[in-house]
């Protein structure tokens, strides 16, 4: 600056050269911001890209307006046969998905006592979502919940027989005596370790196991009608089977991926057994193996039911995938974090509970939801051995001569695809949140 | 307020802290450590250096099974060392140690870092583990760092969490694995000052170490160790001015410079 001036007083020297004309104007900034410009960084940065972009959108072009047109604008909204629908120039026929929701959403569960399912449903939905939604109020408590009560009384709700083994209880009048004189005495241990303050968890349990025997005996005054597993289907089997594998699918996962790294050789050896042999066979195999040989280990009275069978042959099959999954996680863990907690007095088990699995589970979150994904659209093999499942309900439906046409199977079978899609991108999105709010606290 | 024996390490219930008699050891046909003969005695304070692969983790790291000797007999407090777990685990409880990489667990705050081991081993309640825990990361200086994960602190941060991590356990003795190996230069001293601070108060320790500064300044007795066996064990006035062994006088030559 001081160079340039010529006024300033004390300025040393004049400048040795002035530029006497002024330079050509540059051409204005191209814009850095609006469509414009979002248009040229996103679409058109070079070549290869603009034509990728134009084979883009002509292949959108191609496919998005027939979609369309079939879907929506030449779709059948409502009818009351499939007259309408079988017309050459109609679209999708969702008046046929309406009639039939009810089939496809409980299947052959008398219409009058659908409620049931619903409750059960909406139950499990709200305790899912409260479970699972990230910094929610008592997340433990609905977790606890989760996986204890409702499913005892889920089963009692569904299938309307008490959710106690009450067969096993005594029967004869000294048994009877026997049995309260048990519970008594129970409920005395209980009480007077929760009135100590020690083992309180041991106490609880204790509670919950008098009031579960309690409310199997009471739940016949309910005089809810039974409703056999033969009559469940569609979607809410569906939704069973898919949560109680994954629900199971995790823990003995864990349990089968820690099996395998033991340190003791008959643990680690049936662990490898079980996981390479499950793994080895298709899970159509698993299933039918389920159903045709579970029964044959039990004595008669302890047949699994039919729908029993193929909720444990999913749940293992699905288990071996998760043990080799989180075996991945608990590899990743370095051994420097072993000898951290061991230094520390931490016995083998708060160990892995503390400081191993946090680590290795989160290292792991996609391919554990991968295996939930996998396991959510497999359930639908469970038609193989006679479940009646939301895609088997489908396939069903389209066989009803008052609702026969192509059209209208299609439309049965898009259904079918919305519904895993939403589920499955859930599962999916759901898990990136987890894994950036995990990632988030640790290395910055 | 906590109980005060909480805040303080424990004491040892013998005069000798470590006993090892003719411990060997073995990694397949590698002879790791050689008939190690060692007695420390309550609140002295032992510096192992030697070439790497000498055998001096080893050494400390048997002392709590992170390592397990093969021949020997290796006593701490009065408790010898076998197979059994539940011994193990007692000899852990007090016998702390800081590695070389920290090892803190990344997934737990610093706090939590601290009172992990008070919950679950001590069952201490929340709020008094809570109390110990802050104490000791005052002791290091970074109670401020406390709510912060791992991840976040410098090296020497880092380091001296591990170190309050160990001290909240009350330990008798502590085991130091090369704790300054992998720190910049500029945060070494601050570990190596809070490892003073814990000498001055008496605690026992065993540390495996190249920093000779602390060496001279610390050390009861300076251990050499070269190919599984302590070549030469002495005071470091002697130690560093009249090395006996050619081994040590080329060791100490080469980092002494």
């Amino acid at each position: 600056m001081g160079a340039t001036s010529s006024t300033g007083p004390t300025s040393p020297s004049q400048p040795s050269f002035v530029r006497s004309a002024m330079t050509a104007d540059r051409s204005p900034p191209v814009p850095t911001s609006g469509p414009l410009a979002w248009l040229r960084d996103n679409l058109f940065p070079g070549p290869m890209s603009a034509v990728a972009t134009i084979l883009g959108l002509l292949f959108l072009l191609w496919v998005i307006p027939p979609l369309a047109r079939f879907l929506f604008l030449d779709a059948i909204w409502s009818a009351d046969n499939g007259d309408a629908c079988r017309a050459p120039e109609a679209g999708a026929c969702w008046a046929y998905v309406r009639q039939k929701f009810g089939f496809f959403m409980y299947g052959s569960y008398p219409r009058e006592d659908v409620w049931r399912v619903n409750l059960t449903l909406v139950a499990g939905a709200v305790l899912t979502l409260w479970m699972l939604w990230p910094d929610a109020r008592g997340r433990g408590g609905a977790a606890l919940a989760f996986f204890t009560v409702y499913p005892v009384l889920a089963f009692g709700i569904l299938t309307g027989s008490p959710p106690f083994p009450i067969g096993w209880l005594p029967s004869s009048p000294e048994g009877q005596i026997a049995w309260m004189v048990l519970i008594v005495a129970l409920f005395a241990t209980a009480s007077t370790l929760f009135y100590l303050n020690r083992y309180t968890g041991w106490a609880i349990a204790i509670f919950g196991f008098i009031a579960w025997s309690e409310l199997g005996s009471w739940w016949s005054s309910l005089e809810l009608p039974l409703v056999g597993t033969h009559l469940w289907g569609g979607i809410f089997v569906s939704l069973l089977v898919a949560t109680v594998g994954i629900v199971f699918s995790l823990p003995l996962g864990i349990a089968l991926a820690l099996g395998r790294r033991s340190q003791m050789p008959v643990l680690r050896f049936l662990s490898v057994m079980l996981i390479e042999f499950v793994r080895g066979v298709p899970l159509i195999t698993v299933l039918v193996m389920a159903n045709t040989m579970l029964p044959l280990f039990v004595p008669d009275s302890w047949s699994p039911d039919r729908l029993l069978r193929p909720l444990i042959g999913v749940a293992l099959f699905s288990a071996v995938y998760m043990a080799e999954v989180v075996r991945g996680g608990l590899q990743s863990v370095p051994k420097g974090q072993y000898e951290g907690a061991m230094s520390l007095g931490l016995s083998w088990w708060q160990m892995t509970r503390l400081v191993v699995l946090p680590q290795a589970l989160v290292t792991v979150i996609p391919g554990i939801v991968n295996s939930f994904i996998a396991l959510f659209k497999d359930t639908t093999l469970v038609a193989i051995v006679g479940i009646f499942d939301f895609l088997k309900a489908v396939d069903t439906g389209r066989l009803d001569p008052v609702w026969a046409g192509p059209k209208i199977s299609t439309t049965g079978y898009v259904f079918a695809a919305i519904f895993y899609f939403i589920f499955c991108f859930g599962m999916s999105r759901y898990s990136m949140m987890m894994e950036r709010r995990h990632s988030a606290g640790r290395s910055r | 307020m906590v109980a005060p024996e909480l805040l303080k390490p424990a004491p040892l219930t013998n005069a000798t802290a470590v006993e090892m008699i003719k411990v060997n050891k073995w990694y397949g046909d590698f002879h790791v450590l050689r008939d190690v003969d060692l007695a420390v005695a309550r609140g002295e304070k032992i510096v192992i250096c030697g070439p790497s692969g000498s055998g001096k983790s080893t050494l400390i790291r048997c002392i709590n099974r992170l390592e397990e000797h093969q021949e020997g007999t290796i006593i701490v407090d009065g408790v010898e060392l076998t197979g059994d777990i539940g011994r193990i685990d007692e000899i852990r409880r007090d016998v702390g140690m800081v590695f070389q990489h920290f090892n803190l667990f990344p997934h737990l705050t610093i706090l939590e870092n601290c009172t992990l081991a008070l919950t679950w081993v001590r069952h201490l309640p929340k709020r008094d583990a809570d109390e110990v825990a802050m104490h000791y990361l005052t002791r290091v200086r970074i109670p401020e760092q406390a709510s912060k994960y791992p991840g976040q602190l410098s090296g020497g941060q880092q380091q001296r969490v591990a170190i309050a991590r160990s001290l909240c356990m009350s330990p008798k003795i502590m085991l130091f694995d090369e704790p300054t190996s992998a720190l910049d230069p500029e945060m070494v001293k601050e570990v190596l000052e809070t490892m003073e601070q814990l000498a001055d108060d008496g605690m026992t320790m065993l540390v495996v170490t190249h920093e000779m500064g602390f060496a001279r300044q610390v050390a009861d007795r300076v251990i050499f160790m070269d190919r599984g066996e302590i070549v030469e064990m002495g005071p470091p006035e002697t130690f560093f001015v009249a090395p006996r062994h050619e081994r040590t006088k080329l060791f100490l030559g080469q980092i002494l410079r």
